[in-house]
């Protein structure tokens, strides 16, 4: 028979036993990223998981870097000798939005069977993540170098260069401390951001979201190895604008010029950096050049033209000055094969790009 | 039901259970009961498209209850004072609840404003002089009263389950209400707990009908109608079980918390751990054409078994562990029906308190009925029409639908050739019996079978188009892309 006192110790008991497991995880703070199914129960992803939609796109946003590579195919494989390993960074262009993983970049690379001059497989890996800021881009490559890379493909656009937006991606934010060592690392003009974790946010209750996430994304492993699908497909999504706005600001500047300091270059610089003696090859991303209304104002929603020419003009420069290898291609693929962003591609404009990348030649001294 | 929804729900369940630990307050715990009830129809309503609808349908099944109260009890049985107390409470109720539009544009306690005050006031002085008139009147001398009752219900059931008619349902109410009609759904008729309370309504008007019904107070049939805990996933209680709990004298003790806490949390973790995390592979319209691979089609097919077991009867426990703390023993549902060795005991531990229902009101007059013909039918005959009749009506309980009378088709038939079966071999099921070892593995095997098919027979479940299962069957057995 239960008695009261029985009930009243079975409470206090469990009460206690939870505040000490909240201390004890809030002391130690583990980190369980690493801990993934990917790779052993489950096929690794082609791409960093992110998704809005989970339920349909058996895909979700998370912002534990351990978590999302271990997550990824690229961590359950071995280099071998004989590997020439590629990676491509950059925004939702990059990560494929729309688009099947072997339809990306990264994807179509990859199937196109290529060789090194010195006769190495490439091999190359997605880790583009959606969201634009370099600083974005500067963590993840930060982070890839771990696994080795001979080549970094770096696609990126100015509406990732503004030195305000840096901080305000997502997984930016929610890395604060990691980002701040980058800063002061490479000495970047960007302000620290604070890390505001408390001591509770450690413990267990307020860690709920991060074990929460970390357990869907292990659950969609299934998914993923069942069906293939990483994002939904909509067929009658919005296309990119092509008539706009005779506007002419961009973020809060004017013409006729940019902010000498306004665009952050030394991001890239700092990535050239981190990647050591790995090249890397900096592609100024195609972009939706439209020929609607107001296009002589503006080349599509993002910019407006007196903002994107003079930010060709500092690419140019920087890469020129700093003797990066830089790709130019923001006119390269034509407008009908933009999808729902004026830096979005579908399968046949990725097809393009990749023709044109290897035209250049990049692998062939390699 | 949402976690917060539940959290609320037991917190209220355990404001009555120390209420009652009081003698002075013991006796509120009716009242309490019938107020709880009566607003939690109205707070658990999902919201609806159409304009106030999802206040109406709250006060319908009001006045159903009441209606059905008039017609089962016996005018020599009632006591006039306290019906009118217990009408002006469940009034008092709708008025509160209606009167919160006063309080914001949005819902407060229901799911979305509630209507114009003087309209709800209006209704509810015609329910109430409608009520009062039948009062007076009604002295039932034949059946025609119940089969019209039990009539008008299965037409309501049929309208709210069967997606065309719904959806022409819904463009009149809305046309009626100046929307849009284009816009109507099947969706658009989502009533709370209709089925459940439907199943109560018949049980209690057939019971009537044979003369087998207890005499209940209105607030006592009331309480057991609408009793919150199992408004929205059953299990259906019997009344004259549940009246017997009602009357009882409730005195809470740690023994009843003890084990209605263990309900609780074992409830809670099957259906917000275990059902949620399985829901995310479990097999679905979208999915099952997305799957790649045999292997893969099997883990959806077994998660979605998983997971619908985990998430039904881990709603049965929460609803168990409430009425535990309110002095109510509700029925149990599900007895490990994963795990027994032929599909008839499946079928006796799978949602039972569902089953017993047709069984008491279909199965067995069907079978008296078919039995006792002047031109006799032979017995498989019986068999084959009453099992595959009372599972195609399970099977239609769900929805109105060709994907759910298959799924009913394939366990009648799965019944009756169990049977059959059963009845071939049973000298050699004697034989086996008698040697423990070998009838272990039998058994092992039959059950593994058993859950083999019932798993196989969600496909149809849980798929919305026969196209759509017959190509997931195709994949599970290597076949079709």
């Amino acid at each position: 028979m239960i008695t009261s006192r029985f009930l009243r110790n079975v409470l206090i008991k469990g009460l206690l036993l939870f505040a000490a497991l909240n201390l004890v995880w809030a002391v130690f703070n583990p980190s369980l990223g690493s801990l993934s199914s990917y790779n052993i129960l489950f096929k690794g992803r082609e791409r960093l998981p992110f998704g809005e939609d989970s339920a349909r796109s058996y895909n979700l946003s998370l912002y534990d870097l351990d978590a999302m590579f271990a997550s990824l195919k690229l961590a359950g494989t071995q280099k071998s000798p004989d590997e020439f390993r590629v990676f491509v960074i950059g925004d939702s262009s990059a990560w494929g939005t729309l688009l099947k993983p072997e339809e990306t970049l990264a994807g179509m690379m990859d199937a196109a069977g290529l060789k090194t001059a010195g006769g190495k497989a490439v091999r190359v890996y997605n880790l583009g993540y959606p969201t634009l800021s370099l600083t974005k881009d500067l963590m993840i490559l930060d982070y890839a170098m771990q696994y080795q890379p001979d080549l970094i493909i770096w696609p990126v656009t100015l509406e990732s260069f503004p030195r305000e937006r840096q901080l305000l991606s997502p997984i930016v934010a929610n890395n604060a401390q990691r980002v701040a060592k980058l800063i002061d690392q490479y000495h970047l003009v960007l302000t620290p951001p604070v890390d505001n974790t408390t001591f509770w946010d450690k413990t267990l209750i307020g860690q709920r979201r991060v074990l929460a996430d970390l357990l869907r994304l292990q659950f969609y492993g299934v998914m993923w190895s069942a069906t293939g699908v990483d994002q939904t497909y909509p067929t009658d999504y919005e296309h990119a604008a092509r008539d706009l706005e005779a506007d002419t600001s961009f973020h809060d500047w004017a013409p006729p010029n940019l902010p000498a300091d306004g665009l952050a270059f030394d991001v890239i610089q700092a990535g050239m950096q981190a990647a050591g003696d790995v090249p890397v090859v900096m592609i100024n991303e195609p972009m939706l050049v439209n020929t609607g209304k107001n296009s002589d104002v503006r080349y599509n929603f993002y910019y407006p033209r007196w903002a994107y020419d003079q930010y060709r003009q500092a690419f140019n420069q920087n890469c020129a000055a700093y003797a990066w290898t830089c790709l130019d291609l923001w006119d390269a693929i034509p407008q009908e094969r933009f999808t729902n962003s004026a830096i979005h591609l579908d399968p046949l404009g990725e097809g393009m790009l990749v023709e044109k990348i290897i035209a250049v030649g990049i692998l062939n001294s390699k | 039901m949402s976690l917060i929804n539940i959290l609320i729900l037991v917190g209220l369940s355990l404001a009555i259970f120390v209420i009652s630990n009081f003698d002075r307050t013991r006796a509120l715990r009716k009242p309490l009961l019938l107020t709880i009830s009566t607003g939690v129809i109205f707070w658990l309503q999902p919201a609806l498209p159409i304009r106030g609808l999802d206040f109406w349908l709250p006060l319908a099944t009001l006045a159903l209850v009441g209606l059905g109260w008039l017609l089962t009890s016996k005018p020599e049985e009632r006591n006039s004072s306290a019906s009118l107390v217990t009408g002006a409470l469940v009034a008092t109720v709708v008025l509160v609840i209606a009167l919160t539009r006063y309080l914001g544009m949005t819902g407060v306690i229901t799911p979305s404003r509630p209507p114009q005050t003087l309209n709800v006031i209006i209704v509810l002085t015609a329910v109430a002089i409608i009520t009062c008139f039948l009062y007076k009147i009604i002295r039932i001398k034949s059946s025609l009263p119940y089969i019209i009752g039990i009539v008008v219900l299965l037409s309501i059931f049929v309208a709210l389950k069967l997606p065309v008619l719904t959806e022409w349902l819904s463009g009149i109410l809305r046309l009626w209400n100046g929307q849009s009609r284009e816009l109507a759904s099947a969706l658009d008729l989502r009533w709370l707990g209709f089925s459940y309370i439907a199943f109560r309504l018949i049980h209690t008007l057939r019971d009537r009908q044979n003369g087998r019904l207890p005499a209940m107070a209105l607030d006592e049939y009331f309480i057991y109608m609408l009793f919150f805990p199992a408004i929205s996933a059953g299990p259906i209680d019997r009344s004259e079980r549940f009246i017997k709990d009602l009357r009882q004298p409730f005195i809470p003790s740690a023994d009843a918390l003890g084990a209605a806490s263990k309900r609780l949390v074992v409830g809670l973790l099957k259906k917000f751990v275990v059902a949620d995390l399985l829901a995310m592979i479990a097999l679905n319209g979208a999915n099952a054409l997305q799957v790649s691979s045999t292997g893969w089609a099997w883990v959806l097919v077994y998660a979605y078994t998983l997971q619908i077991f985990f998430d039904f009867s881990g709603y049965t426990d929460i609803a168990i562990g409430m009425g535990l703390l309110m002095g109510i023993k509700l029925p149990e549902n599900f007895n490990t029906p994963y795990l027994k060795p032929n599909l008839t005991q499946f079928w006796n531990n799978w949602h039972m308190t569902l089953t017993q229902w047709f069984r008491a009101y279909f199965f067995n007059p069907l079978t008296r009925a078919l039995r006792s013909a002047k031109n006799p039918v032979s017995v498989w005959l019986v068999i084959l029409i009453t099992q595959v009749a009372t599972m195609v009506l399970i099977g239609l309980w769900h929805g109105i639908t060709l994907n759910f009378v298959l799924w009913g088709l394939w366990h009648g038939l799965g019944l009756f050739i169990q049977n059959r079966w059963s009845d071939w071999t049973k000298p050699l099921s004697a034989r086996i019996q008698a040697k423990p070892t070998l009838n272990k593995v039998v058994t092992i095997f039959t059950t593994l079978l058993t859950f083999q098919f019932v798993a196989l027979g969600w496909v149809w479940f849980a798929l919305p188009s026969m196209d759509l299962s017959l190509r997931v069957f195709g994949r599970l057995f290597g076949m079709g892309a």
